[in-house]
């Protein structure tokens, strides 16, 4: 006899979070991409997060699905459905479910949890799976493959979808196509004929993705390096940036082969270290290949010497640092802003850096091919900072775009026409035109002019080791100039104002959007409204200045511990630490909309 | 003033090569170093080399890390781009630049301390890949321009300038060089310029990398009487494994050798190394034996010199990455930039 009810079910249409819960290594990642591939074809927005240990196999990882009709995307911090896979963890997945949730379990081996407020799906997973396979390997693996299929009779999803992203994904390897459906249905079938359905979520198809793709952080950065010109990778493995370099070497292999020959029109090196990446990507820079590295925190530490180098001597080098939890080894597979500073001031000695701020993978695309005109322009290295959230998260973003009429900006490099031209000596750091950015030449251009000696010691107006503290100086002063002339050129900050006015405005960047505008919209409800404006680049230029000039509070959204983004702000514009309040996260889960809601309703109730 | 440039006013009788260009075409800036600084001797030996080739100076690119070696590059070639980087890095920026340019000739200046410390790593790399350059390590056990601490060069028991003995052994660069397979390296002593240019112009003719672990005397810090990296050291305990001469492209060897004294190595672009043999079982062609042979001659005491091993097959970084022929550094929008029908492609993908 069925047990009487005595809590509420949750109902929802295309609103909730779903989680599951796997062991490191199981091969579950792939079938849960799938599942939140086949809300993404049902039209219907959606943002996968995956939780990962700093492990190759056994702990326990998970996989967050928001699904969300109003498309706001950010991190919710709450889970309604729980697919547990992993016994480690029941514990806490059934401990964070919300009441009237769901618990989707594994009942080959039955269990009893102690929440009376859940709704407990028991499906013997593992049994129907040794049933049906013969091989442990395959019995393993399509436990996944079967949860999902139990998914889409549960959640009332479209059974063709899954058909057709599985003949999709696996186009060349036929042979796994027919298995794969075979476990999806051994889902499908045990729910048909054991259990109700649909339960209180559902999904119903709309038409929110049109136009719109799933992509990386890190692969639509890799791909920006492609479309940006970039010859030389060089690139030492760490996460979560390693699979930004691999999206680069992907899509060369695809664009970058001669057809003729078969030869490379790319190189990618694989260094000893960030050392020797940076190394490298400074080098080729120099020749006048466009060349990249890119990396997280502890490599940004290595590098440290030679961004002072590429700084001072003027070298144009892109950097991408895909930012973890730090401080030291510290998170690794958990997200952070935390290297601004480290990345804004890297190196001895006065040293400042160019960085562009993506908000989401859209953008790493943008922004990379940018990048690679801004280093060349400037003749000095541009960071790209992205995060891991971003960075190795697959995110619904409008279709990537490319204007065919754009040509690179090489900067003022001298040729050999130029150079033949020339009348006056050449001199390397000369700033002919009064903009802080001088000439320069690539070896080999041409047989008499143009020649010069970089180097890191103090150098005078022609490259020449000068040991004159006014020349030095100078130059100092010049590159403080150049700084100025890249606050001109960097993207400007996206400043959205509330119609209401006076009230207090918000700094935020990268990652946060998402969750920063969720929670503007909800604070709205409550009658609290906010300025916004998303800082893209750094150095800031004059509209950042002017946003903060006009209201009374800021507050400074990030996730880091210390307020990074506030110091450089305070650091550079001089402004008084009483009026930008500080708005941090830094537990590695991506920032949350409630938690900024809740922090600003705090200290706005004056505002009210 | 900082930096001297010489007077560029030539005696009119100088030779001249090829090109029309005298040696003096072919120095850089006044040297600051100590005067008898074996540094010197080797940027001579340098501009020599270049020289006798009829090199191009702006096809050259001068590469160093930091050290009194490293400021080097500035006192040949000023008609060459040069990057004084940083102390120990200078094999990632040639690793880059070469790949960038495979069409330029890289030399590297480095010293034992840049390359067998601080360096070490990078130094260790860049010949495991081959890069196709010249190395060059003025060698002299000692950090020059910290003012003479040991080196990890230095010879066990060989004291510095205050008599206090080193405690530990040496790194030897050459024999790591054989045992990474760079496939061109020579060892050989400032003070030798008869040896030292034959072997200079056959690394710049080789393809791929070639490691000259030069031992270059610090008149100031480590060259006195104990020392066992002090000119009258080198000159009493030299063992040159043969007579090196280069032989370009379309002179023949002219010298009469008797059968089996000689060995020649035909070289990239057509010229030869020829190995006058003193040592008539010496072959530069088995890196084995080249191994064997300088720890041998180190265990007598002895400092082996002259061309050490050569490999002119094996190949270098740039065809190993396949890049194509032309260099990378040329290439255009049109040639890099898949443009918006192929990105429409990718967005159908990803959907
Ligand atoms: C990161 C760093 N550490 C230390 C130094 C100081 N330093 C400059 S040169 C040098 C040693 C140079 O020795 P070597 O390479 O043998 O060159 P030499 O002067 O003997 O020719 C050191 C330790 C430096 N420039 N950079
Ligand atoms: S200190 Fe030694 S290595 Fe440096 S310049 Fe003087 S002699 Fe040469
Ligand atoms: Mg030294």
């Amino acid at each position: 006899m069925e047990k009487l009810q005595t809590f509420d079910s949750l109902v929802s249409k295309n609103d909730f979070v779903i989680k599951f819960a796997n062991v490191n290594g199981s091969g579950s990642a792939s079938a849960n991409q799938l599942f939140a591939k086949a809300v993404f074809r049902m039209g219907i927005p959606v943002s996968p997060k995956n939780i990962f240990p700093s492990n190759i196999q056994g702990l326990p990882t998970w996989f967050e699905i928001r699904i969300n009709k109003d498309g706001y995307l950010g991190s919710k911090g709450s889970v309604d459905l729980s697919v547990a896979m992993n016994p480690q963890s029941y514990n806490q997945d059934v401990e964070e479910l919300n009441s009237g949730g769901y618990l989707l379990y594994d009942s080959s081996w039955k269990r009893n949890f102690y929440r009376d407020d859940i709704n407990v799906i028991e499906i013997p997973l593992t049994s129907l799976c040794v049933e049906s396979f013969t091989n442990a390997k395959q019995r393993a693996l399509f436990k996944n493959i079967a949860y999902v299929g139990a998914l889409s009779v549960l959640l009332d999803m479209e059974y063709e979808i899954f058909e057709e992203l599985i003949s999709e994904q696996f186009a060349s390897k036929k042979n796994l196509i027919e298995p794969n459906l075979k476990a999806l249905n051994i889902g499908r079938d045990y729910v048909l004929n054991n259990l109700s359905y649909p339960i209180g979520l559902t999904l119903e198809r709309m038409g929110k993705n049109d136009g719109k793709i799933l992509i990386s952080g890190n692969e639509a950065a890799g791909l920006g390096a492609v479309y940006g010109g970039a010859t030389i990778c060089a690139w030492y493995p760490i996460t979560p940036s390693t699979s930004l370099a691999e999206g680069f070497e992907k899509y060369a292999k695809k664009f970058r082969v001669d057809e003729k020959t078969g030869k490379n029109l790319y190189a990618s090196v694989q260094a000893e270290d960030e050392l020797s990446a940076i190394g490298m990507a400074i080098g080729a820079n120099w020749n006048g290949a466009r060349s990249f590295t890119a990396t997280s925190g502890p490599g940004i530490s290595l590098m440290s010497e030679f961004l002072g180098l590429a700084y001072f001597a003027e070298v144009p080098v892109v950097v991408f640092d895909v930012q973890r939890g730090g401080p030291s080894t510290g998170m690794p597979t958990k997200t952070q802003q935390s290297d601004i500073l480290a990345c804004a001031y890297a190196s001895h000695g006065d040293t400042k850096h160019v960085m562009l701020l993506p908000e989401d993978p859209k953008e790493c695309f943008e922004f990379s091919a940018m990048a690679f005109d801004l280093a060349d322009r400037l003749q000095t290295p541009v960071f790209v900072v992205t995060d891991l959230d971003m960075g190795m998260n697959d995110w619904v973003v409008d279709e990537l775009k490319w204007d065919d009429s754009r040509k690179f900006d090489r900067g003022k490099v001298l040729d050999f026409e130029a150079l033949e031209k020339m009348e006056e000596k050449f001199g390397r750091y000369h700033d002919v035109d009064g903009d802080g950015i001088c000439y320069r030449t690539y070896p080999g251009a041409h047989p008499s002019k143009g020649a010069y000696f970089t180097r890191g010691t103090s150098h005078d107006e022609y490259a020449r080791y000068s040991e004159d503290g006014e020349i030095n100086a100078t130059n100092l002063r010049r590159l403080v100039q150049k700084f100025k002339t890249a606050s001109e050129l960097v993207p400007d900050p996206e400043i959205i104002l509330s119609d209401k006015k006076n009230c207090s405005g918000v700094i935020y960047y990268g990652s946060t959007s998402a969750a920063m505008l969720e929670a503007r919209d909800m604070l709205k409800e409550e009658g609290i409204e906010l300025d916004l404006m998303r800082v893209k680049a750094f150095p800031f230029n004059l509209d950042v200045w002017d946003f903060i000039e006009k209201h009374d509070y800021v507050y400074v959204v990030e996730q880091n511990r210390d307020s990074q983004m506030r110091t450089l702000l305070m650091a550079e514009g001089g402004i008084s630490a009483e009026k930008l309040r500080s708005l941090v996260w830094f537990n590695g889960q991506p920032i949350e909309a409630n938690f900024i809601a809740k922090k600003i309703r705090e200290r706005e109730p004056e505002k009210i | 003033m900082t930096y001297i440039q010489k007077p560029i006013n030539h005696h009119p009788n100088l030779k001249k090569n090829k090109l029309g260009l005298t040696r003096r075409d072919y120095e850089g800036a006044v040297s600051s170093l100590c005067a008898g600084c074996g540094h010197d001797s080797i940027s001579a030996a340098i501009i020599d080399a270049c020289f006798e080739l009829n090199i191009e100076a702006y096809k050259v690119a001068k590469l160093s890390g930091i050290g009194c070696s490293s400021k080097a590059p500035a006192y040949f070639l000023n008609d060459s781009h040069g990057f004084n980087s940083v102390h120990g890095r200078m094999p990632s920026i040639a690793t880059g630049a070469s790949c960038a340019n495979d069409d330029l000739l890289y030399i590297g200046v480095s010293g034992d301390g840049d390359s067998a410390s601080i360096g070490m790593g990078q130094f260790v790399h860049a010949i495991r890949r081959q890069v196709d350059m010249t190395y060059i390590v003025e060698n002299n056990g000692t950090y020059g321009l910290t003012k003479g601490q040991f080196s990890a060069t230095n010879d066990k028991d060989s004291p510095n300038k205050y008599g206090e003995e080193n405690p530990f052994p040496p790194v030897d660069l050459a024999a790591l060089g054989i045992q990474l397979g760079a496939s061109y390296v020579a060892r050989s002593f400032s003070g030798d310029r008869d040896q030292l240019v034959p072997l200079i112009m056959g690394a710049f003719q080789h393809k791929g990398f070639a490691l000259l672990d030069i031992i270059s005397p610090c008149v100031t810090f480590n060259n006195h009487d104990a020392s066992t990296k002090s000119y009258d050291h080198i000159r009493e305990h030299n063992d040159a494994l043969g007579k090196v001469d280069f032989v370009p492209l379309g002179r023949e060897i002219t010298a009469n050798y008797e059968e089996g004294e000689t060995v020649e190595v035909n070289l990239h672009d057509g010229s030869k190394m020829s190995l006058e043999k003193l040592d008539s079982s010496y072959d530069p062609t088995d890196a084995n034996l080249a191994l064997n042979t300088v720890r041998e001659k180190n265990d007598e005491g002895k400092v082996a010199t002259g061309l050490l091993y050569i490999d002119t097959k094996a190949p270098d970084l740039y065809e190993t990455l396949n890049a194509i022929d032309k260099p990378l550094n040329t290439l255009n929008e049109k040639e890099l930039c898949p443009g918006s029908d192929k990105l429409k492609t990718i967005n159908q993908g990803l959907n």
